[in-house]
């Protein structure tokens, strides 16, 4: 199983480890809730090491992107990010991800860590001439930084000024003394920082970060809490909620879609399902009976199936159970009544509108 | 982690413990450990009637959802109500106020085959 350079920290610090996509990871390390809470009033602090980068670089970078990507390059430039699928030509979805624009003829690609090699081939073999990629993932370790009390804590390990760093916005600068990418993203609708830099630094940034919010309420914080505050968000998960079987339409990902941007890798049958309208859609839902939801449970409506749910848990924040689940068009409306079959039971539950929190 | 003297425990990870007139049956500590933070608790009726081993209720935490499994044919006096606007009670105190049901066992000599608490130590220290 690969290993984080923070493994042996998680185990120190007693957290439950699990198999994530090859990576042993951590789960929790004191309970979801309370690491979840902390990200919502405090800040969390998140090994995300096992996630991929690879550098796009050479004269026809920003090209070989635009065909891959479905999302719109021109809106980079250096020191901004996009969040974009890559899709397939029948329009599924290969992954999720980020691009950052380091100059103008170099883009970092942070994708999730069960889709490195896949999406490493799926680039290379579409890239134009006098273009490569390089698979980094082992040369960077990943931090997140979560929570309303971030900025404050980052800020004192770095002589750049916070403030002036927008939301999908990066620096490539100094922090702890070690040279960094820090960036104005995550993926708990907090605010917060992904910091990427040497796996050799990671010891030494994670514990100064952790004695930096000593006074601010920093937890340590395990892929359980990051999958709560993801779902609270309505954040769609690769191979949860979106996989090469669904397309960004049917996921509520339409704003990532750049149709008129010229052409691109799905192109022809996005604006066909696009026209069509997709007979699914990804919906939020929560249960208003007694049960929680799962992925993979069955949903109904007047006896009849009518999707399936993809993300089921309990939210911290509303203490409910909620989840997001495809269901047919005509019962994605909010307010309307659904029956999730739990186990052996039918549960009832409410289709709602958008993010939970 | 704790194994509390004095019960019976399953390989399943619950714990028995003999009263006057009934049995109480709850899961052990290292099982509310494993699960992490309880949030929902399905517990059977009072009358209903379960073979060894059958499954009896379910907990689901935050992460993972979890079949409870009788250790002794018996049948249902009384559920703990408390857990179901509290079910963290089983992970505060797993062997206290957070125990599932009272039952009726059917065969007495059925606790004889489950283990002391000694023998339940030494079975999650290799599981």
């Amino acid at each position: 199983m690969n290993k984080t350079p923070l493994n042996q920290i998680h185990k120190d610090m007693g957290a439950k480890m699990t198999n994530f996509g090859g990576w042993e990871m951590p789960v929790e390390y004191t309970g979801i809730i309370e690491e979840h809470k902390a990200v919502r009033n405090q800040c969390g602090l998140f090994d995300v090491s096992h996630m991929g980068e690879i550098l796009i670089s050479g004269e026809n970078a920003a090209k070989s992107l635009q065909k891959i990507i479905t999302n719109d390059l021109q809106k980079l430039e250096p020191g901004k990010i996009i969040y974009t699928p890559i899709c397939k030509p029948d329009g599924g979805i290969i992954d999720d991800l980020l691009v950052y624009c380091l100059q103008e003829d170099q883009y970092l690609m942070v994708v999730n860590a069960s889709n490195i090699e896949k999406d490493f081939k799926w680039i290379n073999n579409h890239l134009l001439e006098k273009t490569k990629a390089d698979n980094l993932s082992n040369k960077y370790a990943m931090l997140a930084l979560q929570g309303p009390e971030s900025k404050k804590i980052l800020t004192q390990l770095t002589d750049i000024d916070l403030n002036s760093l927008d939301y999908y916005r990066f620096r490539q600068a100094k922090a702890a003394g070690i040279e960094m990418i820090i960036s104005r993203t995550g993926y708990t609708g907090e605010l917060g920082y992904e910091l990427y830099f040497e796996p050799e630094a990671a010891v030494k940034i994670w514990d100064q970060l952790m004695e930096a919010g000593s006074d601010f309420g920093l937890k340590a914080c395990g892929l359980g809490a990051r999958d709560t505050l993801r779902l609270e968000k309505a954040y769609p998960l690769y191979g949860n909620d979106i996989d090469e079987t669904t397309n960004p339409y049917q996921a509520g990902l339409s704003w990532t879609v750049a149709i008129n941007k010229g052409d691109f890798i799905g192109r022809e049958k996005l604006i066909e399902i696009e026209k069509n309208c997709c007979q699914q859609k990804l919906s939020s839902f929560k249960i208003t009976g007694r049960g929680m939801a799962r992925h993979g449970y069955e949903v109904y409506a007047e006896q009849e199936k009518i999707g399936e749910v993809t993300s089921g848990s309990y939210s911290p924040t509303l203490e409910e159970s909620i989840g997001l689940a495809y269901l047919k068009n005509e019962y994605t409306e909010p307010g309307t009544e659904i029956e999730i079959k739990v186990r052996k039971r039918m549960v009832k539950a409410e289709v709602l509108k958008g993010p939970f929190v | 982690m704790s194994v509390k003297d004095g019960l019976y425990y399953s390989e399943d990870h619950e714990w028995v413990r003999e009263e006057e007139d009934c049995l109480v049956i709850g899961v052990t500590d290292f099982a509310q450990e494993e699960l992490g933070d309880i949030v929902f608790v399905e517990l059977p009726e009072a009358g209903e009637e379960f073979e060894k081993n059958d499954s009896f209720g379910v907990l689901e935490s935050v992460k993972a959802v979890s079949d409870t499994f009788i250790p002794v044919s018996a049948k249902i006096m009384e559920v703990n109500e408390n857990l179901i606007d509290n079910p963290e009670l089983i992970n505060d105190d797993p062997y206290g106020e957070g125990w599932l049901i009272k039952v009726d066992p059917a065969d007495d000599s059925e606790l004889d085959e489950l283990l002391s608490a000694e023998e339940y130590a030494e079975f999650i220290e290799e599981e």
